[in-house]
């Protein structure tokens, strides 16, 4: 439900500010180029995506994986109780992990999809908790060494483009303990009101 | 060199997968194309999500709505600590990776890469996702319709990351 209020009350702001302010053809124009841009960027991620998917079934089929998720579990196995026992899902989002902390952002998130749909296949359309908590995860960046960023700052003529990382470390673990405290009290709530 | 290294972390994770797999005698190559199958798959279903969240992102950024909010939280953000020049970067971050980057990019010129405003602003960047892509890409290929309390929770996150990075800025740098 929560995406529905989101996206209806995106469309509507956008067509009522845009409409008052002046911007109303744009607007219209954007709504066409918008889906368009969707497919367009759905066919031009589907071949990284393939490719990690890929080489997340050598890395499963090598133990690889397992031995990765070994490494995480004692973390991860507080973040997510429900799946502790569950060593396929466990594996994935290790991986899913790895591959964020290394700056991979376009292998976590094919990584972070197998997971999603491990998790999704035991409760059919509603998110369980563990599925809640990968997502939050996902969007709070845990990114190691932000590369994108750096390559930015060092175009822009800086010279120790680098410096930044301690405050971005800094930054990242707050907003991922944010993130991590907010759902595992929201989940306490939600059960709350059922 | 530093470059190089990390131009380089993609196909050597690859090539070192692939010596690993052989020495474990995996079949690599049946491998790796039975996981490709599966994300074409994925892809297909993420396409609905992506044309929903894109058009009402796009329509949103042409409206000319973000900016007038940006205008009125500024002062609301100075009295945080968040140089008010962010703004606009703030509000763009959660719906569109490359739009942030844009804006990020140019605050970053404007500004200078050492200046308070130019700092908070890769830091904001390297710190944070694009939050609704995320939960698109997510929800949608795992086929959940019922996100409960993903979406105000990944939000948290992300108001966290803005105002640490103002603050970390300030501890790193003084």
């Amino acid at each position: 439900m929560a995406m529905s209020v989101i996206w209806t009350g995106m469309v509507a702001v956008s067509v009522v500010y845009g409409l008052w302010a002046g911007n109303g053809p744009a607007v219209a124009a954007a709504a066409m180029e918008g889906a368009a841009a969707a497919v367009e960027l759905c066919i031009t991620m589907a071949g990284v995506t393939c490719l990690w998917m890929g080489v997340m079934e050598v890395m499963k089929r090598a133990g690889l994986a397992g031995k990765l998720s070994r490494l995480l579990r004692p973390l991860l196995g507080l973040l997510y109780p429900d799946c502790k026992g569950d060593k396929e899902t466990m594996d994935d989002i290790s991986a899913n992990v790895s591959a964020n902390l290394l700056g991979l952002g376009n292998a976590a998130t094919p990584l972070g999809i197998r997971a999603a749909r491990r998790l999704a296949g035991k409760s059919s359309g509603v998110a369980s908790d563990s599925l809640c908590m990968l997502v939050v995860c996902n969007t709070a960046s845990i990114q190691l060494i932000p590369t994108t960023v750096a390559a930015v700052r060092l175009a822009a003529g800086c010279k120790t483009p680098f410096d930044i990382l301690p405050a971005v470390w800094l930054a990242s673990g707050v907003s991922v303990c944010v993130g991590v405290l907010a759902a595992k009290i929201m989940a306490r709530v939600w059960r709350k009101r059922k | 060199m530093m470059e190089l290294i990390f131009q380089m972390v993609v196909p050597l994770t690859i090539a070192a997968v692939a010596l690993y797999a052989m020495g474990k005698r995996v079949d690599v190559y049946d491998a790796l194309t039975q996981g490709a199958g599966e994300g074409l798959g994925v892809m297909v279903k993420i396409i609905p999500a992506m044309v929903g969240l894109l058009t009402a992102v796009y329509m949103l950024r042409a409206s000319g709505v973000l900016e007038a909010l940006g205008t009125l939280l500024a002062p609301l953000l100075t009295k945080m600590g968040v140089p008010p020049e962010t703004v606009g970067l703030l509000l763009v971050r959660p719906v569109s990776g490359n739009a942030a980057l844009g804006v990020g990019t140019e605050l970053i010129q404007t500004y200078g890469p050492d200046s308070t405003v130019g700092r908070t602003a890769a830091v904001m960047l390297g710190s944070t996702e694009t939050t609704f892509y995320t939960i698109a890409v997510y929800f949608g290929s795992a086929g959940v319709k019922k996100t409960r309390y993903a979406v105000p929770a990944a939000l948290c996150a992300d108001v966290a990351a803005f105002l640490a990075a103002a603050w970390a800025v300030r501890v790193v740098f003084g």
